[in-house]
């Protein structure tokens, strides 16, 4: 099961695309998954044949467990044991058999392996040797979770009483984190009560009334359902929740704001569709859009990640848009690489993703990894909107509607289409100057659309 | 109405007389249960009150008078068949499971068997390896019948009714230590309900589940407890045969930590089976392995100190339970 | 295209916009933009559809007579 998002705790499988004796390949969509806030298509990380799958539709499991097992060809033995997991950003750890390393075909050595430099950032931080990491990602890369199972005990699953490992689950406590008091440092209830409410703060009621003790008499909920028993919608706004919660108790935001005079951009887009099937015209978002990376690229500073006590630049612009969906709830598909598209490109992949976020169809590799989100509320009507920043991310750009509205420009009064754009932005990794800055850059990069 | 002051002893005894005033079909047999009053005095001045027709003596031989009542159940009578104690029932497995426990099975539905077997069990009077075992698992093992554990003054008053009522076999044992014990019982006020376990103190740090004569014991465990600020629930499962889970299951979803206290050796044992199924339908409940307390793998010994050290005592109870709520952090 | 063609038309590219949109509680002069919530993108897919389905050339300079029931049944009989 992959992480599809650094809130998510567990999926449930829908549906699979794929049976056993499938030949499939890296990149094949193989399942349908599932989470709190959407399904997400699952791809495979590697090639081979579909052998057993081992969660049934409809089962809830935790991030990190196997869901099927692929045999590669002519070395079925020693596939056994391998899970076929996107890998992309897996949260947890799977634990390695030796005897995978030591698999008799030769393999491609590793110790040489691609790694990023958030990758190293974040194993000179704890202090990992990049060279004993086996890379679980994409051809050998070693990424963020190969690095932090590393350092985690040596990927050692934390030792945990059931009870405990379902309160962690219901309050999304980190096991990995919580100081056991059982016989041989056994993580219990209690232990994982006290973390947290130690994370909550000054609200430990919240906590406590997450995960309510069942009355004397009362049915015993099933083990491991109460998270699909719930209503999806209601899992969706609790999934939310409990992020933006975390986002408004440990990022000090800072808001600015600024309006851009549209009618540059919006003429150079009236006078672009005209020419063009409706098919292939482009909204204003694009636009937005792509300023907003290219902004982003020409300041840094906003593009990236808060971690571990410190900024860690974004590895390109890969742009997080969120998306409302009809039944309630949000989704925030990737424009990965939004510097680099075109804005008619950008305004494909947006429709694209936009379209498959409302039917539940994005990929887990297209909600994950964004380095900058950015809300637009305009098309409700409103003038501006100040979100909440998605960690850990370290800002958010928000544009409300294009409206028309009177502009003094050179002495004179006129009536232009204008938008606000909003930074709402993480005060440990940048100051308001940088915004400024930022927004600055939008406005002039919007002032000369065939630029973009 | 107001309470009496009886003894568990009187209390079975009292329901012997009812039922035998109430229902001219239920007759009671066994070893010394007429003239001598029965070996543990439970049927004492019963053959004087319905003549011995009714409260029948037998010879000593348990098959024949456990297979007796097994006919006399299927030709419409309701017996009563006491056995001395359930070492000597063994004698009588034969007639129990392969009879009592198969007949309706083995005929389609046509025959019943509604046969009551009453026996002592358990250790604690010194009376050695061959009369002092608790087989009640054993029992407890047999598709067919329902096995009773009346702990209380209550249950040793209320379960043989609603055991007749039952067209099927039922055993009910009764814990030797327990004859004595005396306390205010109240006036029958309806049937009683054998199918269920019963929360005998609550409690919300630990639930100590039990049966029979260990009660009082785990009991007391739980005032020792309470002393020392942990809060511990006591469960009387009552019914062996079948068990209540979801009474057992309630009781520790909120206490998170359980510790079965059984008098049968632990191997194969009831406590075994409930702590089976606490992890089969309570496993993410748990924030503690299940804890066990059973007698020591030995034959019953009959030294004194030897046998006190060889069954569950209130402060080995009051241990485990320690162990399973661990450190108070 | 007549006149039962041109509101099935538009219904149908509402409804492959938002499957399972309940139409029938429209009011044929209320703006459907607002009360499906489509957005600008949504929009634009439904206009792309009314396109493609009819194989009219659709402006934006025309969408402001696409917001309704009735306007956008009467646009397309008067375009067709």
């Amino acid at each position: 099961m992959p992480s599809l998002g650094a809130d998510m705790e567990a999926g449930t499988l829908q549906e699979w695309l794929v049976a056993p004796g499938d030949t499939v390949t890296r990149g094949d969509v193989i399942a349908v998954v599932e989470t709190d806030k959407s399904a997400v298509e699952v791809e495979c990380f590697e090639s081979g044949t579909v052998g057993r799958l081992l969660v049934a539709p409809g089962t809830r499991v935790p991030v990190g467990a196997p869901l099927a097992l692929i045999e590669a060809a002519g070395r079925e033995t020693a596939a056994r044991d391998r899970a076929a997991a996107p890998v992309e950003q897996p949260a947890a750890p799977r634990p390695r058999k030796a005897g995978q390393e030591a698999a008799p075909v030769p393999q491609p050595p590793v110790v040489h392996a691609e790694a990023g430099p958030l990758v190293r950032h974040l194993a000179d931080e704890r202090g990992v040797d990049l060279t004993a990491v086996h890379g679980s990602g994409p051809g050998g890369r070693i990424t963020r979770a190969d690095v932090e199972g590393t350092a985690h005990e040596g990927g050692r699953r934390p030792r945990a009483t059931p009870y405990a490992r379902r309160l962690a689950a219901e309050l999304r406590v980190d096991l990995g984190t919580v100081r056991g008091t059982g016989r041989d440092g056994a993580v219990r209830g209690t232990d994982v009560r006290k973390a947290a409410h130690l994370r909550a703060g000054p609200a430990p009621a919240a906590a406590e009334t997450a995960a309510p003790s069942a009355p004397a008499r009362a049915p015993l909920p099933v083990p491991g359902r109460a998270g699909a028993a719930e209503p999806a919608a209601a899992a969706m706004r609790r999934a939310i929740g409990d992020l933006m919660s975390r986002a408004n108790r440990e990022i000090p935001h800072y808001y600015l704001a600024t309006t851009i005079d549209m009618s540059a951009a919006l003429a150079w887009l009236r006078a672009r569709n005209r020419e063009l099937p409706v098919g292939e015209r482009m909204l204003p978002a694009a636009l937005l859009l792509k300023a907003v990376a290219t902004a982003a690229v020409e300041v840094p500073g906003l593009n990236g990640f808060w971690q571990d006590g410190g900024f860690v630049p974004g590895r390109g612009v890969h742009l997080g848009f969120v998306v409302s969906l009809r039944n309630g709830g949000l989704a925030a598909p990737v424009v990965r690489d939004a510097d680099s598209l075109a804005p008619a490109r950008l305004m494909t992949r947006l429709k694209d993703l936009v379209e498959r976020a409302r039917r539940g169809r994005l990929r887990g590799t297209e909600i994950t990894g964004g380095t900058l989100t950015v809300s637009s509320l305009g098309d409700q009507g409103v003038e501006a909107v100040y979100g909440v920043i998605y960690p850990p991310q370290v800002a958010l750009v928000g544009f409300g509607a294009v409206l028309e509205r009177p502009w003094a420009d050179h002495g004179m009064i006129g009536v232009r289409p204008v938008v606000t754009a909003t930074l709402s932005a993480d005060h440990r990794a940048s100051d308001g100057a940088v915004g400024a800055r930022f927004l600055n850059a939008v406005d002039r990069l919007l002032q000369k659309p065939e630029n973009l | 109405m107001a309470t009496a002051t009886t003894t568990y002893r009187e209390a079975l005894r009292e329901a012997l007389r009812e039922a035998l005033s109430a229902d001219d079909r239920v007759f009671l047999m066994g070893e010394d249960v007429g003239k001598y009053g029965g070996s543990f005095g439970v049927s004492l001045g019963l053959v004087e009150e319905f003549g011995p027709e009714r409260v029948r003596d037998t010879p000593l031989s348990e098959s024949a008078f456990v297979g007796t009542g097994i006919g006399a159940a299927i030709a419409g009578m309701r017996p009563v068949v006491e056995v001395m104690t359930v070492n000597f029932s063994l004698l009588a497995l034969d007639q129990i499971l392969n009879n009592a426990a198969t007949l309706r099975h083995m005929s389609g539905g046509q025959l019943s068997v509604p046969v009551v077997i009453r026996m002592t069990t358990g250790a604690g009077r010194q009376l050695a390896a061959q009369h002092s075992h608790s087989l009640e698992g054993w029992y407890a093992h047999i598709p067919g019948i329902r096995v009773l554990a009346p702990a209380t003054l209550e249950d040793a008053r209320g379960m043989l009714a609603p055991a007749l009522a039952d067209p099927d076999p039922v055993v009910i044992f009764e814990h030797g230590s327990l004859y004595n014990v005396s306390g205010e019982l109240a006036p029958v006020e309806g049937p009683l309900d054998v199918a269920s376990a019963a929360v005998r103190r609550s409690g919300d740090d630990v639930t100590l589940l039990t049966y029979g004569g260990s009660l009082p014991k785990v009991l007391s465990a739980a005032d020792l407890l309470a002393g020392e600020g942990i809060s511990a629930e006591v469960v009387d499962l009552r019914s062996l045969r079948p068990l209540d889970d979801a009474t057992i299951m309630a009781s520790v979803a909120r206490t998170h930590r359980a510790v079965v206290v059984d008098e049968g050796w632990r191997t194969g044992s009831l406590a075994a089976e409930v702590s089976a199924r606490i992890t089969e339908q309570a496993f993410y409940e748990l924030d503690a392995p299940v804890g066990r307390v059973c007698s020591a793998e030995v034959p019953i010994p009959y030294a004194r100190h030897l046998e006190e050290a060889a069954l569950p005592q209130a402060e080995g109870v009051a241990a485990a339970a320690r162990e399973a709520v661990g450190h108070r952090g | 295209m007549d006149e039962t063609e041109a509101r099935t038309a538009v219904e149908e590219a509402i409804t492959r916009v938002v499957p399972g949109a309940d139409l029938t509680g429209l009011e044929p002069d209320a703006p459907f933009r607002d009360a499906l919530e489509l957005d600008s993108l949504d929009f634009l897919s439904f206009v792309e559809t009314l396109s493609e389905r009819t194989g009219l050339r659709i402006d934006e300079e025309d969408y402001p007579r696409l917001t309704a029931l009735r306007d956008a049944t009467e646009f397309l009989v008067a375009r067709a």
